[in-house]
């Protein structure tokens, strides 16, 4: 089996896995971080979305191995150390972006690397960022609203 | 009626959601984060055949694959398998359930072959190696074909095609307006097509079966885990005492997780047969395709009016696809279609017919407002009608719907409505909409530019039913710790509603306490009593009434302790902020962790025969109905280049009564607005002749994105309902006024040039279709 070294939340990690294992699965099942969640699997709904070196990608549509060498981060490692949420987390509180939470994960990395490029976006530039990313819930509402708020913050 | 009520302490804040901190860093947890020793994984071999005969199916390739620890047949399961339907409705005639398809398949998706692996991985190359010959037979796919004699028959057990049929008599008088005697006689035919819940995570189970106890623990993304308990223990064959179920965080549901699906119970089944503990997390591509669907009606309708377009009569004949195997109830929507049809208008005579056949195609089941047709086909009805006698649909609707000053009101089906504002969310929300403003501008661009713009309104009333048991019924146990911090334990499953945030703020607001100080328990059977799980509308109106009833007796007994230790009068006491004091004497007080303390740990000093502890169980009763309403109102533009729809403006005005939590209640509109939404343009669940189902991804089935949903704007009006809470039901109604609004905004604009739709989805090419129909 293929050795795989990364970077994931800031700590080293190393694995023998299979070459077929996805990043999303890596993550999950080898490093336990649960909270990448699976929604499609053929790479749509965005709710496996991570940080592979700053850029937003789906982890579904990623083999474990593609990410030899890089640093990976996950939506456990968007807040502080001590439980504490990042402005964009404690926007999506405020303005009630997520309900079941099954796709908020994907969406907070996604506004994280949007917000990172563009600071100050527009609601359309919002609208389109975040059309690759599915939610059933909120009719996405308060995710706009959320970003809006996070870009002020 | 109109505005809305001073908000308590905690009851009608926005109070943010304690659920969210774990949900927005990754720490929810969820059925597929379940991970235990020694777990196993499953993957279903499905149908790719409609309807036929299982002639081979060859599994020793399979069980020959390293990692692979059982193969499972019909043959190896089904004989053991307990009743399947539902606990509720286990008496009722419906469709012959079955663990894994035997001898036959009935639909492409079902289930014929259960790999068991030490992972996913191989158990889907397992699944691959299983070789299933199926010979293909004719089978139906359209309702009205499946009514024909010479119909082959979906279930061989069965004598025909249709599950349920129910019909009302035709008065001589309702016969004669139809025939002709009233003014106008509009009839026309609205078919709403085939559209599925699509929960963002898929169903899934943990099953794990302990041998040496006896005991079954199952992990589940449920809506309802009591009910899981239930058909667990029956369809597996443990005691239902030694059956859990758990359910952390659940990933939306929408209805389709409110039974228990045929994957989940056969899951747990073999579970039970292998001694093990194994793993199901159904894909995207399973649950599109095998879930359950809904929708997918088909209705003719007539409405016999005066001069002045007042309605005198109205009938409607609905057909309702039930699909191969309906989850939940087979034609259980129908009979609410026809006796909600004429909804919050007056109608002195009406009559129905409804019947729901079997098809070749994936089982219907629950999806938010299971019987909202009765408000599509009205809603879009009206403005046909209206538009047919040269009456504008708003003044149509304000001829005809029920004035406040006229309710109660019994419905010509024998309901009674009764506690709803239809008439004044009309007025707000064609207020909010400016609609008359919108006819000036869409005739101006209309005439200037031959853009088509259009407005379409949605008017309905709700019954979030207790009628039948155990839809109207849940329990509280409100439990004091003896620090004075309250534990409250729900029988619900709460999937994205913000449970465990609105019922701390109804029992901090009823005991006097901090919010910060009560902790909601639900979505484990182990640590709750049974309960009617979250769905149907019904969680502020029959948890939190429970919720009350058990405050109302921790509350008295812990001011009948005070008032023992402070020598006060009981009458006297009030709670206010964690203090129990004389009212108008606040240094008269003690804490309420003080009397908590005492009920537990100084026995003595409470009052001679008091039971010792603070906590209380109480299960309250919701009344047969209790209405809640809203108008939807929106505005859209039709290219006629590309037959694409944009919706420019979305208002909705609602009445759910008195409010827990105002950011919920609008969330929880927003969210069925938009699914609304997109089960009028965009979602459709396609099958072609042969009953092969072609939309299988998110590339194909397409939800609506922040790319084509507008903002959306509400209006609140309060009307209490007879409950002691205030609160109405709403948490369905969003998905039930936004389909004819936007069916009928399209239609406002496609009239405008002679264009005319009777079904839905109203994608670019039916669109595009409907105008080339008027110009040929």
């Amino acid at each position: 089996m293929p050795r795989l070294e990364c970077t994931v939340n800031g700590e080293r990690r190393r694995a023998d896995v299979e070459a077929r294992l996805t990043l999303a699965d890596f993550l999950r099942e080898h490093c336990a971080l649960t909270g990448t969640h699976l929604g499609c699997e053929h790479g749509v709904c965005g709710a496996c979305t991570v940080l592979v070196d700053g850029e937003a990608v789906r982890a579904c549509l990623m083999f474990a191995v593609q990410a030899g060498g890089a640093s990976i981060t996950t939506i456990e490692g968007l807040g502080g150390p001590d439980g504490a949420l990042s402005a964009v987390q404690e926007a999506f509180r405020a303005e009630h972006g997520l309900q079941c939470g099954f796709c908020t994960p994907g969406f907070v990395v996604s506004v994280t690397a949007l917000l990172r490029e563009s600071p100050s976006p527009s609601e359309s530039e919002i609208r389109d960022a975040l059309s690759g990313n599915l939610c059933r819930c909120t009719g996405y509402q308060g995710i706009i609203r959320a970003v809006q708020a996070a870009a002020r913050a | 009626m109109s505005g809305t009520s001073a908000a308590g302490r905690f009851v009608g804040q926005s109070v943010k959601r304690r659920e969210d901190p774990r949900l927005l860093t990754g720490h929810g947890r969820y059925v597929d984060d379940v991970m235990l020793p020694g777990m196993l994984h499953c993957a279903f071999v499905r149908s790719d055949v409609a309807r036929g005969r299982i002639v081979a199916c060859d599994v020793d390739a399979a069980r020959a694959l390293d990692g692979v620890v059982a193969v499972l047949t019909a043959d190896d399961l089904n004989a053991h398998a307990g009743v399947m339907q539902p606990t509720m409705l286990m008496a009722m005639d419906g469709a012959p359930l079955r663990p894994l398809a035997a001898r036959d398949v009935r639909f492409v998706g079902e289930p014929i072959v259960l790999v068991v692996a030490e992972s996913r991985y191989v158990a889907e190359d397992a699944a691959e190696l299983v070789a299933v010959e199926i010979e293909p037979e004719p089978a139906v796919i359209d309702p009205e074909r499946a009514l024909e004699p010479d119909a082959p028959l979906v279930h061989p057990e069965r004598a025909s095609n249709v599950g349920a049929e129910m019909a009302f008599p035709i008065a001589p008088e309702l016969q004669a307006c139809l025939d002709g005697d009233a003014v106008h006689v509009v009839t026309r035919r609205f078919v709403q097509h085939r559209h599925t819940p699509v929960p963002m995570e898929a169903r899934g189970v943990v099953a794990a079966y302990e041998p040496t106890s006896g005991e079954l623990h199952a992990w589940m993304s449920t809506q309802n885990p009591h009910e899981a308990k239930q058909a667990i223990a029956r369809v597996a064959g443990v005691p239902s005492h030694l059956v859990r179920v758990e359910s952390h965080d659940v990933g939306g549901g929408f209805g389709q997780k409110f039974f228990t699906g045929r994957e989940e119970l056969t899951v747990a089944l073999a579970a039970r047969r292998l001694g093990r503990a194994l793993k199901w997390i159904e894909d995207r591509r399973e649950n599109l395709i095998a879930s359950n669907h809904a929708r997918a009606d088909i209705a003719d309708c007539t409405f016999a009016m005066d001069a002045d377009g007042r309605l005198l009569g109205s009938y409607i004949d609905h057909l309702e696809d039930s699909g191969s195997f309906p989850v939940g109830a087979t034609g259980g929507a129908g009979a609410l279609v026809g006796m909600l049809f004429t909804g919050p208008y007056k109608c002195p005579l009406a009559s129905m017919r409804t019947r729901s056949v079997f098809t070749n195609t994936c089982g219907r089941g629950a999806y938010r407002g299971p019987w909202l047709f009765e408000t599509v086909a009205r809603e879009q009805m009206v403005d046909a009608a209206a538009r047919a006698i040269g009456v504008d649909p708003l003044l149509w609707r304000r001829r005809n719907v029920v004035p406040t000053a006229e309710l109660p009101y019994t419905m010509p089906t024998g309901l009674p409505l009764e506690m709803v504002s239809p008439s004044e969310t009309l007025e707000q929300a064609v207020a909010m909409i400016g609609y008359d403003a919108f006819r000036a501008e869409q005739a101006r661009t209309f005439a200037g530019e031959g853009r088509l713009l259009g407005i379409g309104i949605g008017l309905y009333v709700e019954p979030s039913t207790g009628m039948m048991d155990p839809m109207g019924t849940e329990n509280a146990v409100v439990r004091v710790n003896p620090n004075g911090q309250v534990t409250v334990a729900l029988g619900t499953g709460s999937h994205g509603q913000g449970i465990e945030t609105t019922m701390a703020q109804v029992v901090a607001e009823e005991l006097g306490i901090d919010i910060d100080d009560v902790t909601v328990v639900q979505g484990d059977t182990a640590v709750t009593a049974y309960g009617r799980g979250t769905g149907g509308s019904g969680t502020a109106v029959i948890a939190g009434n429970s919720c009350r009833l058990a405050c109302a007796e921790v509350r008295a007994k812990a001011i009948e302790i005070a008032a023992h230790l402070m020598e006060a009068a009981p009458d006297d006491l009030d709670i206010v902020a964690g203090q129990i004091a004389v009212r108008g004497t606040p240094a008269r007080a003690m804490a309420w962790a003080e009397v908590a303390r005492v009920a537990y740990l100084e026995t003595a000093r409470l009052p001679e025969g008091m039971t010792i502890g603070l906590e209380a169980t109480a299960t309250f009763k919701a009344p047969g109905f209790s209405w809640s309403n809203a108008c939807h109102v929106c505005t859209v533009e039709v290219d006629r280049a590309t037959g694409v729809v944009q919706i420019l403006r979305y208002v909705v005005s609602e009445d759910c009564g008195k409010m827990i939590n105002p950011m919920i209640v609008e969330g929880q509109i927003a969210g069925g607005v938009v699914q609304g939404i997109g089960g009028t343009l965009y979602e459709h669940f396609v099958y072609d002749d042969d009953g092969n189902p072609l939309t299988t991804t998110f590339m194909d089935y397409l939800l609506p994105t922040t790319a084509e949903v507008p903002t959306i704007e509400y209006g609140h009006v309060e009307t209490p309902s007879p409950t002691p809470g205030g609160h109405k039901g709403m948490g369905e109604g969003g998905a039930i006024g936004s389909p004819p609004a936007v069916f009928n905004a399209v239609a406002d604009a496609l009239a405008l040039v002679g264009a005319t739709i009777d079904r839905t989805p109203l994608g670019p090419d039916a669109i595009l279709g409907a105008l080339a129909a008027r110009d040929s």
